[in-house]
């Protein structure tokens, strides 16, 4: 199986906290892999890593490597916005934008170009059915975006980062808002999108992280602490503070 | 797969919003440096201290215009001693003795209204009722009572602002040993208060320095000096801008720089002492 | 030693009284601003309507001629209210633009240093006293104008030339002078959009530029109307700063003409009018409030409409 995503030595500071210490990880295509770890270890901060979204706090510090099909994101002469096209990111709070439906799935494909109209429909149904939202608001696609509810607005703003057909779709906490029944809808729905996407999500479940997730990596104070397949992480962790964590001893 | 993230795209839309974006930035900047370099320009070469402490005067030869500066201290004094009590005491019963929200929405709502009324027609009702109605004709008082009205919303918005602002645990600690309301008030609230209240009154004068509209057909223009304290209130009286626009109509440029400069002045000094009071105290301004 | 029994009902009576009168004083301060904006618009009013009823609401609304002061006096003020209508709009269609794009630097682009100069810029142009912008105006835009007027009417006969103080004159400082206004409170307008928007437009792969024009500014709407109407306000009721830079003349409103405003109308001719002439200088005084009155009603209309879509 191909490496999707690599980093290699990535070390980050705010100022001067060392928020990313020396995390060496590879994420594998057309799989799901889960950022564990309590409040505070970083998990977050290297998801935007993956992105470039670190880039537009203050005082940000990066040095080592992060690559993209093997090509360095954070060189020069990268556009970001390229970039984000094949890497997209869906956030904890459902934020559609004010706007309706249809707007807010086609603002992707428009942005980067697509103008006709036809050519927007097809997408705009493509991408809604694909988050399994589109049965749901078929026949209101013009209204506000904002009437939906919590778990349809989250498969909404999924749709609207498949709309642009990025190979890699970034999840931060993509849940923890929603009520247990959407939950469970969207982690079928990641389940389904892992064939053709690769995936990368941030949870502070680890029971979402056992089922749905191909791959683990336990995050502690910035550090990577342990990675690998989801089923040896949990049963047979190999480095004690990741046992600790996952009986419950803290976090 | 595809599309390398190497190749940067270059949109054309983007970097022609951009620059239009900080052209019309710099446009502001430059419109205010050429406001006070030219002033600055053509009222500086004429200035001299004479015309601070001289009176026009046909039979002494003489041109100033201190009768136009004490006619704006005066306005500014007055204006401001009719309308701080009327606009402190009304933001206190909005912030702390209304019940009834309707009636509390309808007074937000009516200061809304005069905040937005043209000077002129403050001007017209100033004459109208002031200088009419009871009959006050054109004089300093008139001019202070339109005023006063205008500056109302600045004083009262402010005010409710510095009252909004101190913490709720005050009012109840007061009470709480046994105040009683306007004791707490008068002894707590206030006090905190102050440097929103401060500069509310700031902002007031910024403004009524600037008024000329509504003082036109309220103050009147007359240039003379007082002749006694009191009595000048019911005298009409010219102040500073009006004095600019009549040496304007009459082509007086020189006189009228030398006015404009001492204006651009008085609003600097006025600025910066608003803004020091707002950072030293931490207040927000409510224009 | 004995302690007596401490009352709690104190001395009532003298403290009551303070309470009641502080509580009775407030509540009158309070009721002030509603008397005066009954009073303002009774006296508007009463001073406007009786020549109304003595000229003729047509004669005055809808002709264009304006001779008070003849034999057979005709108080026509079409053409004063187009000029305030067309000035007004043409300072806001030049004026918006620019206002907009500097409260987006101001909000989305500028670093600190470059807002905190921007903003103290904006701040000391709305305090500036509105003569002052006259006296500019008549000194350095007028003559411009008049050699723009030379070289656009070099050939014609027709032309009456105007020096230099005519309407387009006025627009260009009423455009000046409605700028605070537009940017402070557009710019309030965009602090107010939720960051999450910009940050779900950037992961999506749109830059800041397009971020910010089709994101933002479209979810500021309701914020940049309210800007637009209170700059529309601030132009339509400015007076002396236009004063002696529009001309004066009662004319159609076309650029390089001569023209008078309701404002400039009023201002220019109330110190000498007599009798019905100074009594329909308050009609003009009348429609202008209610031109106040209305763009202030359409835009708690359109506020209130905005609010039920969308949020």
């Amino acid at each position: 199986m191909s490496i999707k995503i690599q980093a290699k030595d990535l070390n980050l500071y705010y100022g001067e906290k060392h928020a990313l210490k020396n995390v060496n990880l590879d994420i594998e295509e057309n799989k799901i892999t889960a950022f564990i770890g309590p409040s505070g270890c970083g998990k977050s901060t290297f998801l935007k890593t993956l992105n470039r979204m670190n880039d537009y706090v203050k005082n940000i510090k990066i040095t080592g490597n992060v690559s993209l099909d093997e090509e360095d994101i954070y060189d020069s002469r990268v556009d970001t916005t390229i970039l984000r096209k094949k890497v997209g990111m869906v956030f904890q709070q459902p934020n559609p934008f004010p706007m309706s439906i249809y707007d807010n799935v086609a603002y992707g494909p428009r942005i980067h170009g697509i103008k006709n109209k036809k050519q927007l429909d097809e997408i705009v149904e493509k991408s809604l059915k694909a988050a399994a939202l589109y049965d749901e608001v078929a026949d209101r696609l013009h209204t506000s975006a904002l009437g939906l509810s919590g778990g349809q607005q989250q498969r909404l703003c999924i749709a609207r980062c498949l709309a642009v057909e990025p190979d890699v779709i970034l999840l931060d906490e993509p849940t923890s808002a929603l009520d247990p029944i959407s939950t469970l809808k969207i982690e079928e729905l990641l389940m389904e999108l892992k064939e053709k996407y690769t995936i990368a999500i941030v949870t502070h479940n680890m029971q979402q992280a056992s089922r749905i997730a191909d791959y683990t990596a336990f995050f502690l104070v910035g550090e990577m602490v342990e990675y690998g397949k989801t089923k040896d992480l949990f049963s047979l962790p190999k480095d004690k503070r990741t046992e600790d964590y996952i009986t419950g001893r803290f976090g | 797969m595809e599309n390398s993230i190497f190749d940067k795209k270059s949109r054309l839309s983007d970097k022609v919003l951009y620059s239009l974006i900080q052209l019309c930035t710099l446009f502001s900047v430059v419109l205010l440096v050429v406001i006070i370099g030219y002033i600055c320009y053509r009222g500086i070469p004429d200035f001299s201290f004479s015309y601070l402490i001289n009176t026009p005067s046909i039979i002494n030869d003489t041109i100033g215009i201190l009768p136009n500066i004490i006619n704006t201290l005066y306005m500014i004094v007055l204006t401001l001693l009719i309308a701080c009590p009327i606009g402190i005491g009304g933001a206190i019963y909005l912030n702390e003795y209304a019940t009834n929200k309707k009636f509390v929405s309808v007074i937000s709502f009516t200061t809304e209204v005069l905040a937005g009324i043209p000077s002129i027609i403050y001007g017209l009702f100033g004459m109208l009722f002031f200088g009419g109605v009871l009959k006050l004709s054109y004089s300093i008082l008139t001019g202070a009572l339109t005023l006063a009205i205008m500056i109302l919303p600045i004083i009262s918005r402010n005010t409710q602002v510095a009252l909004e602002a101190v913490p709720k645990s005050y009012r109840e600690a007061a009470l709480g040993i046994g105040a009683t309301k306007w004791y707490m008030i008068r002894t707590v609230l206030l006090p905190s208060a102050i440097p929103g209240i401060l500069t509310g009154i700031i902002l007031s004068m910024g403004r009524i320095i600037a008024e000329s509209a509504a003082l036109l057909f309220t103050a009147g223009s007359a240039h003379i000096l007082p002749v006694g304290l009191f009595d000048h209130l019911f005298m009409s009286g010219g102040t500073l801008t009006i004095e600019l626009y009549l040496c304007m109509s009459e082509g007086n440029f020189q006189e009228a720089f030398v006015i404009a400069f001492i204006l651009i002045i008085i609003v600097l000094a006025l600025n910066f002492t608003a803004k020091w009071i707002s950072k030293k105290f931490d207040v927000n301004k409510v224009v | 030693m004995e302690k007596g029994i401490v009352s709690i009902l104190g001395h009532r009576k003298t403290k009551s009284t303070v309470e009641k009168a502080a509580s009775v004083i407030f509540t009158c301060c309070a009721v002030v601003s509603i008397v005066a904006v009954i009073s303002i618009t009774g006296y508007m009013f009463i001073s406007g309507t009786p020549a109304i009823f003595k000229v003729g609401i047509t004669e005055i609304l809808f002709s264009q001629v304006w001779s008070p002061t003849a034999s057979n006096p005709q108080f026509g003020i079409l053409n004063i209210i187009l000029t305030s209508i067309v000035g007004v709009f043409l300072a806001i269609c030049i004026g918006v633009p620019i206002g907009i794009l500097t409260a987006v630097n101001l909000a989305e682009i500028a670093n600190p240093k470059v807002r905190k100069i921007v903003k103290s810029a904006v701040e000391l142009l709305a305090g500036i006293p509105s003569v002052v912008y006259g006296l500019l105006g008549i000194l350095i835009i007028c003559p411009l104008m008049y050699q723009l007027e030379l070289l656009i009417f070099a050939n014609s006969t027709t032309h009456q030339f105007t020096g230099g103080s005519n309407l387009i004159s006025a627009i260009l400082v009423l455009t000046i002078m409605i700028l605070p206004t537009l940017i402070n409170i557009t710019e309030t307008a965009l602090n107010t959009v939720p960051d999450d928007y910009r940050k779900s437009s950037l992961a999506l792969g749109a830059s800041q530029i397009q971020t910010i024009f089709k994101v933002v500014l479209p979810a500021a709407k309701n914020g940049i109307m309210s800007a637009i109407v209170l700059g529309v306000g601030r132009a339509i009721g400015e007076a002396m700063a236009i004063l002696l830079v529009a001309g004066n003349s009662v004319n159609v409103p076309l650029p390089f003409n001569s023209v008078r405003f309701l404002t400039t109308g009023i201002v220019s001719e109330m110190g000498y009018a007599a009798g019905l002439h100074r009594e329909v200088l308050f009609t003009i005084g009348l429609v202008l409030f209610v031109f106040i009155i209305a763009i202030n009603l359409i835009l708690t209309f359109i506020l209130k409409g905005g609010n039920q879509d969308g949020k």
